[in-house]
């Protein structure tokens, strides 16, 4: 069969199992959009590339199945830059798709050239420049194998206009070694002595925890850890990037650790003398100082990624494999384990002293926006999804929201990428149409990229949008407030200026507005009632509030100062 | 061509502050771009670096690195080397393990009657004449790099001298392991 290399990147596509793609044409991509129109792929129009890249994202984090973006080139691929980044840092799975002037003219500074495999170098896990158009078929196989297996992350194909314009004999690659990959071997069989070793540390120690990160969601082992975790009786923390993965509701979890982590689990892994840790990287944000984190504990370290391996802390046992597949074999060879009662009065005891708390609200606004947050949580039905943006509204939504299941929480992590929120939603609401899904996004972030409402509604893509409307940008805030003697320099956004009702309503979407907790009720009831279209809630919250409990940057997790109301509680 | 040997751990002698990758890659577009890039973005200093085609075969080349595992433990370093798809194979060899060699060219401009002296030191250290006019000399020197290196200091009394090295190649001692 004769096919243009566009018809065949399309059939690649299909023959990839891709259901949606996110992008939006220009002149280098034009041919591949022409089979498109022929497709069974459901292509979602954006209205700004880094939509499309975050889309994807969100699609790929809901599902658990890669995100695929088409753009064109030069400002269409640097506009999806961000994207990959994001990607890169969370492990995302990604295929994007870049257009690319025609092969005899790359190197001339051709109108809309750019380097892009070259810029994308550092942030995908791979990527390649196609040079003919039977190439395709392997070039597209071979990005969703590696986008998809090992430790996930995006890939990148730049197609020159003159490839996907040129005829080819279609075949497709029917087994993996066809991909011609000699250098890619994701899969790892585990070591049993590195088990065995675990094993021994494990049922010798007093104080053990289970560090739980993002590569626990990736490998899909929520089940293994809760019965892991049941039957080793260790307490659970699960990170910003892995909350979901244990119900938060199961008495074991102890929250999130890290610089705006619940003062237990932070001191857990601080005084503990064995951390397991899952599918996590020792981040900067969880671990603070580096030199004062845990320094009592021995190091269990999970991964899939063998240079994750004493990149930051030595470790004294590492397992290369994922996370599921480590657990399974831990939990065969662990024996019944050791009596942690005093581990769980100590831990018990923190719980009572320090949970989680935000002054009382008032009956006349601002708003709390802690309280913002647990109200939508309430009102909403289990198995919501949220996403958010970056700042003090993401860090209260990653503490206020009680995560139940994998896949409920949507976030950047790693790159802490401002503008996530609203287009990460819509691609896990596309991904799965029957969760509703909340955006808790700040006033900030919302600016960023707000535009794709117009995309989700032209869509039908009825997603849910509060934004945490503080005025400022909010963290930023918070750290001049606290470390820069409250000398506030260029973070006052004004609360009017956008209006955000009005704004969405020119967006074609319901916009509400909630000022007070009466208010607050009704509009968080409206917005649940409607499915067919977007709504924008503007919730008027308090500038002044701030996310506790903190450790401040550069400090170690001893230093971390909880909410003004328990400070002086105990030394 | 022979299967390439897998990487197969850091090696613990921790003494030294040079080591020895000899990294067979996929002979793709971009790959020394790819491998240059993750040097300098994690921060990894490398001393040298040499590529020549592997073993006779069109698809795969050889890269030959030295790098200071004293900027990054070189744990990191193959770890996160291994991570680049068109890395096939990373053999990491101790200088105490490896045959070093290195190649140096060197021109010195110097009239007849100083060129006694030249053949002097050109004999000691065992290098080759292989261009040579009225005025200047070309000297081949393939050795060990450190001869390169006494070579080098010596040849700094002339005072015209063009000198290019090429960084140094190395493969496992026979009948050795390598780490
Ligand atoms: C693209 C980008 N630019 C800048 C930052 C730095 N930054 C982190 S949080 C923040 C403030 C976010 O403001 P807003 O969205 O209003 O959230 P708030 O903190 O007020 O809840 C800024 C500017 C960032 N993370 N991302
Ligand atoms: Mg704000």
């Amino acid at each position: 069969m004769k096919l243009t290399g566009a018809q065949a990147l399309i059939k690649s596509l299909e023959e990839s199992g891709v259901d949606t793609i996110f992008g939006l044409p220009g002149g280098a991509i034009l041919p591949v959009y022409d089979p498109l129109l022929d497709s069974s792929i459901r292509h979602i129009l954006v209205r700004h590339e880094q939509g499309a890249g975050h889309m994807a994202e969100g699609y790929a984090m809901a599902t658990g199945r890669p995100g695929v973006a088409l753009v064109t080139s030069g400002p269409g691929a640097t506009n999806i830059v961000t994207p990959i980044a994001n990607a890169h840092m969370d492990s995302t799975p990604l295929v994007v798709i870049t257009g690319q002037v025609p092969t005899s003219a790359i190197g001339t500074d051709a109108f809309q050239e750019c380097d892009i495999t070259g810029i994308t170098m550092g942030i995908t896990k791979h990527n390649f420049l196609v040079q003919s158009a039977s190439e395709l078929p392997r070039a597209i196989a071979a990005a969703f194998h590696i986008a998809t297996t090992g430790r996930p992350g995006p890939v990148l194909v730049d197609v020159p206009k003159d490839v996907s314009q040129s005829m080819m004999d279609w075949w497709w690659p029917s087994s993996i070694s066809e991909l011609d990959l000699p250098g890619y071997q994701p899969t790892v069989d585990i070591n049993q002595a590195d088990i065995d070793a675990a094993v021994a540390l494990i049922e010798a120690a007093e104080r053990p925890v289970l560090y739980v990160g993002g590569g626990t969601l990736k490998s899909r082992a929520s089940q293994q850890l809760i019965a892991f975790a049941e039957r080793s009786n260790i307490p659970v923390v699960t990170t910003l990037m892995a909350r979901g993965a244990f119900p938060d509701s199961h008495p074991q979890h102890l929250g999130m650790p890290g610089m705006h982590g619940f003062y237990t689990a932070v001191m857990a892994m601080q005084r503990s003398d064995l951390l397991i840790s899952l599918g996590a990287r020792f981040d900067d944000r969880v671990t603070g100082k580096v030199d004062g984190f845990a320094p009592e504990a021995k190091i269990i370290h999970v991964d899939i990624d063998r240079a994750e391996f004493n990149k930051v802390r030595r470790v004294d046992v590492s397992i290369q494999a994922n996370v599921k597949d480590a657990l399974i074999a831990l939990d065969a060879s662990t024996s019944p384990v050791k009596n942690l009662d005093a581990w769980w009065k100590t831990l018990r005891s923190w719980q009572a002293d320090y949970p989680l708390t935000y002054d009382p609200p008032t009956s006349d606004g601002p708003l709390r926006p802690q309280l913002v947050i647990e109200s939508i949580a309430r009102a909403s039905a289990p198995g919501t999804i949220v996403t958010s943006g970056v700042g003090q509204h993401q860090m209260w939504a990653a503490q206020h929201w009680q995560y139940e299941e994998p896949g409920t929480w949507i976030n950047s992590g790693g790159a802490g990428t401002m503008g996530f929120g609203v287009p990460a939603a819509i691609g896990a609401k596309v991904g799965r149409p029957d969760r509703t899904v909340w955006t808790i996004d700040g006033d900030g972030c919302f600016q960023m990229t707000a535009q794709e409402l117009v995309t989700a509604r032209a869509e039908r893509i009825p997603i849910k949008v509060a934004i945490l409307n503080n005025a400022y940008l909010g963290m930023v805030r918070q750290w001049q407030e606290m470390f820069y003697d409250e000398r506030y320099s260029e973070v006052y956004l004004s609360p009017d200026l956008p209006d955000y009702v009005k704004w969405a309503e020119a967006m074609g979407c319901v916009g509400l507005r909630a000022t007070n907790p009466q208010e607050m009720k009704d509009v968080i009831e409206e917005a649940n009632s409607i499915n067919d279209v977007p709504v924008v809630i503007d919730f008027r919250t308090d500038s002044s509030e701030k996310v506790f409990p903190m450790v401040p940057s550069g400090a170690t997790n001893d230093e971390i100062m909880v909410h003004p109301s328990q400070r002086g509680k105990r030394s | 061509m022979t299967t390439p040997e897998p990487y197969v751990g850091p090696t613990a002698a921790p003494v030294v502050q040079h080591h020895i990758l000899s990294v067979l890659v996929e002979n793709k577009a971009g790959v020394l771009a790819r491998i240059a890039g993750l040097f300098a973005r994690r921060g990894f200093n490398i001393y040298s670096l040499a590529v020549a085609p592997a073993e006779g075969h069109a698809r795969f080349s050889r890269i030959t690195i030295v790098v200071d595992a004293d900027s990054a433990p070189l744990e990191q370093i193959v770890g996160q080397l291994n991570k680049l798809v068109n890395v096939v194979a990373i053999t990491d060899l101790a200088p105490k393990f490896a045959i070093e060699r290195e190649l140096l060219l060197a021109t010195i401009r110097t009239e007849v009657d100083e060129q006694t002296n030249l053949m002097e030191i050109i004999a000691a250290a065992n290098a080759a004449i292989v261009d040579v006019d009225a005025h200047a000399v070309t000297v081949m020197l393939a050795a060990t790099p450190e001869a390169c290196d006494a070579l080098e200091r010596t040849l700094e009394g002339f005072a015209e001298v063009e000198l290019h090295r090429t960084g140094r190649v190395a493969l496992p001692r026979l009948g050795k392991v390598t780490s």
